[in-house]
């Protein structure tokens, strides 16, 4: 069986809202110092703020939204996909027997929008955790249920 | 073989007494350091010799009080299911290992623990960043019986031995696997030319510099020699100067080969590869003594390495992947210098195979992948003739035509880059990914389909326009990936791959 072809789940919508929100606290620093240095009128005015501004806008507005589309991910009956990047495509895929151990880890702002990321651990040294963040609660909660059951108790 | 009583079981115990002494002894070492200092900073005054033993007196004094203390405080407890130490003086850890994340029980013996009959006991858990537990100096028979302990307890039995019949547990059946003799030693060591004896030597003239003031890697120095002093150099003829360069060449080589002979020596003497009951058991080295078992199914995958030279003369290295560290590489070598008819029968041991069935097809990667990478390897050396191209435009002495040298370098290295992807390959049998790269000194990785634990597919903007992608397998202890593969070849061996993966749960190969 394929799984290559199959439709993947989208990342809940207010992933979109939490990065922008990073997004736009990671440009603030910039946009203010524009602002400071065109209040200096060192040189003619828009040199600093028009580029900065735009910068800004673009990664704020239109990242965040191309880097949900290109997410996704897919609960197959016995592996996990996890598919992300833009110009960098990556398409994981961790069988749920070879899943150490779940994590759901939920920052400030997630939770205030209510969603959660879902980290799973392999043993290997490369993807030794996969990330799969912008889940709803509930699902992100079931999804570590769901594969749970299917980790069989390691030796005793 | 006798049960563990309660209060053995249960009991703190302290390492040996010895340990003490091996790391007062230690800190005789990091006195010498100072001594010099002392001596020489002060060599004018009559007591600079009287003020560096002081010195000496000191730290030696200082380090074993210290090593009094630590050792006092550290202690451990071999309890029902975990191995317990505590430590630490002014603030007191406590780590616990439990049975099952030890993959493997380490005995290391250098040099100076060795003349007290001391061991170092390691537990490899496979924890990164030197996170491992280890119980630095215990007698010989005291970390002989801890192993067979922990080896029980792994296994679920309640069967342990008491000190009195360690010997008896040691000489359990063993075929051995691979073992050097000295004449196939030196064999291995003329094939290890180092020159790491002039690293050494750098790091020896610069401590000379500090102390002497003498400026070596200043050429005004070496001027001055050779305009007053050293001006014999001059007179000789463009024979003898010929003559001079090839002797040089030749005390290198030699100097070379004899380095790599001694650290042969010293790390591969009485190398013996056991499979015991156990798992593998690997003995060796000369003044610093290693024993090593690892279990069977921990290991994960097998390379086979081999040099340019010893290559011609059919020489190989095996070495296994495991989560377990090998003092400090991620992988054990279990037979480093052996004839390919010797190293099956060790892969086969394990579990593994060193070369596909009948019928696998052995492939290449992406021809596009091939152009791509010979492109980008070019357009690379391009940018820099570029750049330095516009930097000796600015400067009127050098002609910018200069930066060609590096075009043309550009252009060899991307035709090498093209020329290497033809010893490229990867063939998938029914239990493993074979994966071989390399023209001169080919190396070949093995690993078992079902041990794999995760399968990535990652795309640039390139390589996702010209249809191939890297292939990243998550491999516990190691990373094993390739380029350049076709898109629909990677999909197909990650759907074979998944398959075989999901059939079987981890703790069914690892437990």
């Amino acid at each position: 069986m394929d799984d290559t072809d199959k439709e993947l789940t989208q990342l809940h919508p207010n992933h979109v809202k939490v990065t922008r929100i990073v997004a736009l606290l990671v440009a603030l620093p910039f946009v203010v110092g524009a602002i400071v240095l065109e209040a200096a009128d060192i040189l003619p005015f828009g040199v600093f703020v028009i580029p900065v501004l735009l910068v800004a806008a673009f990664l704020v507005i239109r990242i965040p939204l191309r880097r949900y589309h290109a997410r996704g991910y897919d609960m197959g009956a016995d592996r996990l996909r996890v598919v992300k990047g833009i110009l960098f495509r990556s398409d994981t895929v961790v069988p749920f027997g070879r899943i150490q151990h779940i994590d759901v880890h939920q920052g400030p702002l997630q939770r205030i929008y209510a969603i959660s990321s879902l980290i799973v651990h392999t043993a290997g040294t490369h993807n030794s955790s996969v990330l799969l963040p912008g889940l709803g609660d509930q699902t992100a909660l079931e999804m570590r249920e769901e594969i749970r059951a299917h980790i069989k108790r390691e030796t005793v | 073989m006798g049960e563990l009583s309660d209060t053995e079981l249960n009991e703190s115990k302290r390492t040996d007494p010895l340990s003490f002494a091996v790391r007062a002894a230690a800190g005789l070492q990091n006195a010498f350091v100072p001594m010099a200092a002392a001596y020489f900073s002060l060599n004018d005054t009559q007591w600079g010799l009287l003020a560096a033993i002081g010195i000496g007196v000191l730290v030696v004094a200082a380090s074993a009080g210290f090593a009094f203390i630590s050792w006092r405080k550290l202690t451990y407890i071999v309890g029902a299911e975990d191995i317990r130490v505590e430590s630490g003086v002014i603030s007191r850890a406590a780590r616990s290992v439990p049975y099952e994340r030890i993959q493997d029980v380490s005995l290391e013996q250098k040099l100076l623990p060795r003349l007290f009959g001391l061991v170092s006991v390691k537990f490899e858990t496979g924890a990164g960043g030197g996170e491992d537990l280890a119980l630095n100096y215990l007698s010989e028979q005291e970390g002989e019986r801890l192993r067979e302990v922990i080896k029980a307890r792994k296994d679920g039995s309640a069967i342990a031995v008491d000190g009195d019949t360690a010997e008896t547990v040691t000489a359990l059946p063993a075929d051995v696997l691979f073992a050097i003799d000295q004449k196939r030693l030196f064999t291995f060591g003329m094939f290890e030319f180092s020159l790491a004896v002039f690293a050494v030597l750098a790091g020896l003239f610069q401590y000379a510099e500090t102390f002497m003031s003498i400026e070596l890697y200043d050429p005004g120095v070496w001027g001055e020699y050779f305009a007053g002093p050293g001006s014999w150099i001059a007179t000789w003829g463009p024979a003898a100067q010929v003559f001079g360069a090839l002797a040089g060449l030749l005390t290198l080589a030699l100097v070379g080969s004899f380095t790599g002979l001694v650290r042969t020596f010293l790390r591969d003497w009485g190398f013996v590869l056991e499979r015991t009951e156990k798992g593998f058991r690997r003995r060796r080295g000369l003044l610093t003594k290693t024993d090593v078992v690892m279990p069977v199914h921990r290991v994960q995958a097998v390379t086979v390495g081999t040099g340019f030279l010893r290559r011609r003369f059919g020489w190989f290295g095996l070495k296994f992947v495991s989560l377990a560290q090998d003092s400090g590489s991620a992988s054990h070598d279990v037979a480093p210098f052996a004839k390919m008819t010797e190293l099956a029968p060790i892969a086969t041991a394990a579990g593994f195979a060193t070369e596909p069935s009948e019928g696998t097809e052995w492939l290449r990667g992406s021809r596009k992948y091939r152009m791509d990478s010979g492109i980008i390897e070019f357009a690379i050396f391009a940018f820099v003739a570029c750049g330095v191209a516009v930097g000796l435009s600015f400067t009127d002495k050098v002609s910018s035509l200069w930066a060609l040298i590096a075009i043309g370098a550009g252009g060899l290295f991307a035709l090498r880059q093209m020329f290497l992807w033809r010893f490229d390959y990867n063939a998938l049998g029914a239990n493993f990914l074979f994966i071989r790269r390399g023209w001169l000194a080919p190396k070949l990785e093995v690993a078992s389909r079902i041990k794999l634990q995760s399968v990535e597919i990652a795309q640039g903007p390139i390589s996702r326009r010209r249809g191939y992608a890297a292939l990243k397998l998550g491999l516990a202890g190691g990373t094993l990936e390739v380029e350049g593969l076709p898109l629909e070849r990677a999909l197909k061996l990650r759907t074979a791959i998944l398959d075989s993966i999901a059939r079987t749960d981890f703790s069914e190969i690892n437990g």
